[in-house]
Formats: C-alpha cells, sequence, structure tokens
C-alpha cells in the first residue's frame, strides 16, 4: 500500500521455499535510486524481509577479503546470507558464531543469474543475532500466518502483485499455504513434544525462570529439528 | 486540499442524501463564481447552496450535515474525511499565519489532536478548558501525523462536560528489526528546558555544551505489514536490556567509545519480539509498558490458520 510520506520499507514474512522461487525483481518508479522489490509468489513485493532459523552452516567464500557465507535452515528450505566487508557487523557475526544456532536476521533481498540462467535468490543481511526457540517458533506462527493471508488475497480483484506474480511465475500459490500449514503442524508436534507446561504457559517472559524454560525448549527443539532440515 | 474542494465537498456531502450531486461539479461551478465573476467565496457558497436547495425542492433548515460521524481522535488515521468531535480544547497555540484564526490541541478519552480554524471560515472562538462538540471538521494528514481542520461549515456548541483527555496511548506488537543511529549512551544538552539529544557534542539550539549522559533506544517495530518506531527512554531501555546508566558509561569508558553501548543492547534485543504500550508523539510510541509475547500458542494459531 502507497504512502504519501517516504516511510521505511517493511521487512515481509516468507518462508525460505517461497524466498528462493522468487527470481523476479522490479522497481515503482524509474528513479535511478528507487528502492528494488522483489516479487513474492503468493503476490507481494518485499524489499525487506526479517527471519528466523537455524544456522546449520558457515564459509569464507571470499578471494581477497572476508565474505561469508550462511546457511539458515526454516521447516521449508534454507536461505542463504551473504555478508562481505560493506556488512561488517553481519560479517563479524557470522564469523563468531558457531552453528548449529537459531539466528534472527534482518536483510535484503538480492538476485543473481548464474550462467545456465537460474536466478538464485539470496539474503544480504542488515543484522543478525543469535536467539531463542520461542523466537524461532513465533516466526514460524506469524509466517505460515502471513503466508496464508497472501494466498487467501491472492484472487482479490485489484491485488497488483498477484496479477504480476501470475505474469511473472508458473508457479501455484497453493503449495506455499501447504508448506506453511505443514510448518505450523511441525511445531504443534514439537510443542507436544516439549510437554504442555513449558511451550504453551507464556512463562519465557521474563528473568532468570525464562532462562531456564527458554534453553531446555532449545535442547528439545534441536532434537525435532533434525528431521525438519533433511531432504533439502 | 483548496479552500474551494472543502467547500465543494461539504455541500456535496450536506445534499448526499437528496441530489445526485457530486464535489467535482459543485466545485466547479464554485471556481466560476469566485475566479470568474469575482463572487465572495461565502457569497459563492449561498447561491450554489440555494440552487441546490431548488433542484430538491427543499427548505434550507432541512438540510442534514451529510454523513459525517463522530470519532475519537485517536481513531483518526485517515486524510479528508469529515467527522464529527466531542472534545475539550486542551491548548491554543500562536498561530503561523495570518490566515488561522486559532491553533492548538483538543482532546477527548483517546487523546489529543491538532486542530486549525481559518480567518476565512468565521468561526466564533474557542476557549481553552471548555468542551464542544464540532460537527463536520475535516482531517488532515503531514508525515504520518493527523490534525483537524474547522472550516466554514463546521458547527460549535459548547457543551457543560468535564472531558477526560487521554494521551493517545497505542499498543503495537512486532520484532524489533532496527536500531537506530542516537540510541543507546547518548548526551543531552543540559540548559534548562532542553533535552536535545547532542550531536558531536554540539545542541542544534546552544551550541558547544557539556552534555549529560542518558540511555535511550529508538527502534523499529515491525509486523510484516506495518512499521512503528519506538522510543524507550532510560527508564524503559534499562527494563529492555537490563543495562544501566553507570554498566553504560563503564563500558563505553573501557572501549573510549560510546557507540559499543548501543552494539551490546543490540545483540540482546534486535530480533526478538516484543509488545508495548505508550503514548504516541507524532510518528513514534513512547513506551510506558513493554512485555514480550512469550511462547507462541501454536494450538490457536493453527485453528486460525486453518480458518483463513
Amino acid at each position: 500500500m502507497s504512502q504519501s510520506t517516504p516511510t521505511r520499507e517493511v521487512a515481509r514474512r516468507v518462508f525460505a521455499s517461497e524466498f528462493n522461487d522468487a527470481g523476479y525483481t522490479f522497481k515503482e518508479s524509474d528513479d535511478e535510486r528507487a528502492p528494488v522489490y522483489l516479487l513474492l509468489p503468493t503476490g507481494e513485493s518485499a524489499n525487506r524481509v526479517f527471519f528466523v532459523g537455524t544456522l546449520t552452516e558457515k564459509e569464507d567464500v571470499g578471494e581477497d577479503s572476508e565474505y561469508w557465507r550462511g546457511r539458515i535452515v526454516d521447516p521449508t528450505g534454507t536461505f542463504f546470507v551473504y555478508a562481505g566487508q560493506y556488512q561488517p557487523e553481519a560479517a563479524s557475526k557470522l564469523r563468531d558464531l558457531e552453528p548449529p544456532a537459531y539466528v534472527a536476521v534482518v536483510g535484503k533481498p538480492r538476485t543473481y543469474e548464474t550462467d545456465d540462467g537460474t536466478v538464485r535468490v539470496s539474503v544480504r543481511p542488515e543484522s543478525i543475532t543469535e536467539v531463542d526457540a520461542s523466537v524461532r517458533d513465533r516466526w514460524v506462527a506469524e509466517t505460515a500466518q502471513r503466508t496464508i493471508e497472501r494466498v487467501a488475497a491472492f484472487d482479490d480483484e485489484g491485488n497488483e502483485y498477484a496479477r504480476m506474480a501470475r505474469e511473472e511465475y508458473d508457479l501455484d500459490p497453493e503449495t506455499y499455504k501447504a508448506a506453511a500449514l505443514s510448518a505450523l503442524e511441525d511445531l504443534d508436534e514439537t510443542d507436544e513434544l516439549a510437554g504442555d507446561g513449558v511451550a504453551t504457559e507464556g512463562g519465557v517472559s521474563d528473568g532468570a525462570t525464562g532462562d531456564a524454560t527458554g534453553s531446555d525448549d532449545a535442547a528439545l527443539d534441536d532434537d525435532a529439528e533434525v528431521p525438519d532440515a533433511a531432504g533439502l | 486540499m483548496s479552500e474551494l474542494r472543502q467547500e465543494a465537498e461539504a455541500i456535496a456531502e450536506q445534499f448526499s442524501d437528496h441530489l445526485e450531486v457530486g464535489p467535482d461539479e459543485i466545485e466547479e461551478r464554485l471556481e466560476n463564481l469566485v475566479n470568474e465573476y469575482r463572487v465572495p467565496l461565502e457569497e459563492a457558497r449561498r447561491s450554489v447552496t440555494n440552487s441546490y436547495l431548488d433542484d430538491a425542492g427543499m427548505e434550507r433548515d432541512e438540510l442534514g450535515r451529510g454523513g459525517t460521524e463522530q470519532v475519537r481522535v485517536n481513531d483518526i488515521d485517515e486524510d479528508e474525511r469529515w467527522v464529527d468531535l466531542r472534545v475539550k480544547l486542551v491548548d491554543l497555540w500562536e498561530p503561523r499565519s495570518d490566515s488561522i484564526s486559532q491553533v492548538g490541541l483538543v482532546g477527548d478519552e483517546s487523546g489529543t489532536i491538532k486542530f486549525v480554524a481559518f480567518e476565512t471560515s468565521d468561526l466564533p472562538e474557542l476557549e481553552e478548558g471548555k468542551a464542544y462538540e464540532l460537527s463536520n471538521v475535516v482531517t488532515d494528514e503531514y508525515e504520518g501525523s493527523y490534525s483537524v481542520k474547522l472550516n466554514r461549515t463546521t458547527g460549535i456548541t459548547e457543551i457543560d462536560e468535564e472531558i477526560e483527555v487521554g494521551d493517545n496511548a497505542e499498543t503495537v506488537e512486532g520484532a524489533l528489526v532496527d536500531i537506530q543511529s542516537g540510541s543507546g549512551l547518548i548526551k543531552r544538552c543540559p540548559e534548562e528546558d532542553c533535552t536535545r539529544v547532542l550531536q558531536n557534542g554540539r545542541c542544534s539550539e546552544h551550541g558547544q555544551v557539556e552534555g549529560e549522559f542518558d540511555l535511550r533506544i529508538k527502534g523499529v517495530l515491525d509486523d510484516g505489514e506495518t512499521v512503528t518506531e519506538v522510543i524507550f527512554d532510560r527508564e524503559a531501555t534499562e527494563e529492555l536490556t537490563g543495562m544501566g546508566l553507570e554498566e553504560a558509561k563503564d563500558m563505553a569508558m573501557d572501549a573510549l567509545d560510546t557507540t559499543v553501548v548501543a552494539e551490546e543492547m543490540a545483540e540482546d534485543v534486535l530480533g526478538r519480539y516484543y509488545r508495548v504500550t505508550g503514548p504516541t508523539f507524532g510518528r513514534y510510541v513512547l513506551v510506558d509498558e513493554m512485555e514480550e509475547p512469550g511462547a507462541v500458542d501454536v494450538e490457536s494459531a493453527l485453528i486460525e490458520a486453518r480458518s483463513i
């Protein structure tokens, strides 16, 4: 939705499987410095994303200077983040982090075309912070909801980005809805594994007790995370 | 919106239940009278209204106010809406232009909003501390902040009621996606009544001063649909980060650099979800209360997702 005053770009919530399918970028104006948007296949524009997942691998792939690549896994796939000398804070964070770790990333979508013509989508991080399992779970639930909402609005009249997605992609938005639902269902199972008290009581909000339950949670989630990440 | 346009829309609104007539047509007629025939706007409005009254076979006093509704000031979130308010005049300011007769703040239980009345509207003067019903005022937006404009068609009725004025409190929830510059350990101007944040030891009003340390976080909460800028003052920052002013000063002293404080804070708060409540100030929410939403309720998230 356009606003009369220049405002900060919102950080879209999107799962890795949908994000990686989004190869088309566009601008809303001819201005050279106009923001670039990634077109999400569910019919939304994304100039920024926020996601939380498990950092499973990191590697310095730079030749002359440090250039870190991180693989960050969510219930549907893998985000690739790249940080070099122009993202010093994110780069040093990737250098210091020991996988596996839950991380929250705010960043900008980037696309590049490989020699064989496939478009790869990655994230240039603005910030990376280590978080706990409760933040990851909240992000999965939130992203599932946002995704399903986008799919529900896909056939709405006047949904400009859905129209664009129909033109630019040959992708069925229902697949992303199915992926979102199954991500939520997995979360539900993890919940039951963790035992009712811990995950649903909402006692993680403050202080020392929160820390204790939080790490318990993380340990259990870690185990459950492996089958999630398989098959990617 | 031009004054002509404003008048035209007010007239269209008044006739909306009686005639098929749009603001464009009315504006054209007003414009013709005012610009071509040099008729004063007041007279033009009268003449145009009268001709529509004739068309509709109505008497002047049958005219309703049109489709305006009474709203709370803190619920105003749209430009160019015609609304009615029940408010107390909280504060009058010095008009900065000769065309403005009165400017200030009005408020109701939900909060306060700026109002402007123009000389050309010939309205009775409002008095500070008194309560009024204002009908047919129009909303205005500037850089995300809303105000209301009184106009010639505005009805002003003084009411004998005490209105408890609220503080525009809002609750926002989202992930903290950014900490902006001017956060962490900052210095404020020590001059009386000046609390400006210093840039390189300088106050934009008082120049080079010996600043006083303070803590603050200017952050951005983002729920994937909208972004809200939030300010944590010293107390809220301490609650959020667990870091006090002395600790922050020591940390900056050790590093010979104040920016380490904001970096350290970012580690602990960026990428987490928060729900905050507090009064709005321009585009900012000043954090009074905050909580971390804690563990997500997957069960209800699933039910909601399946219902969409």
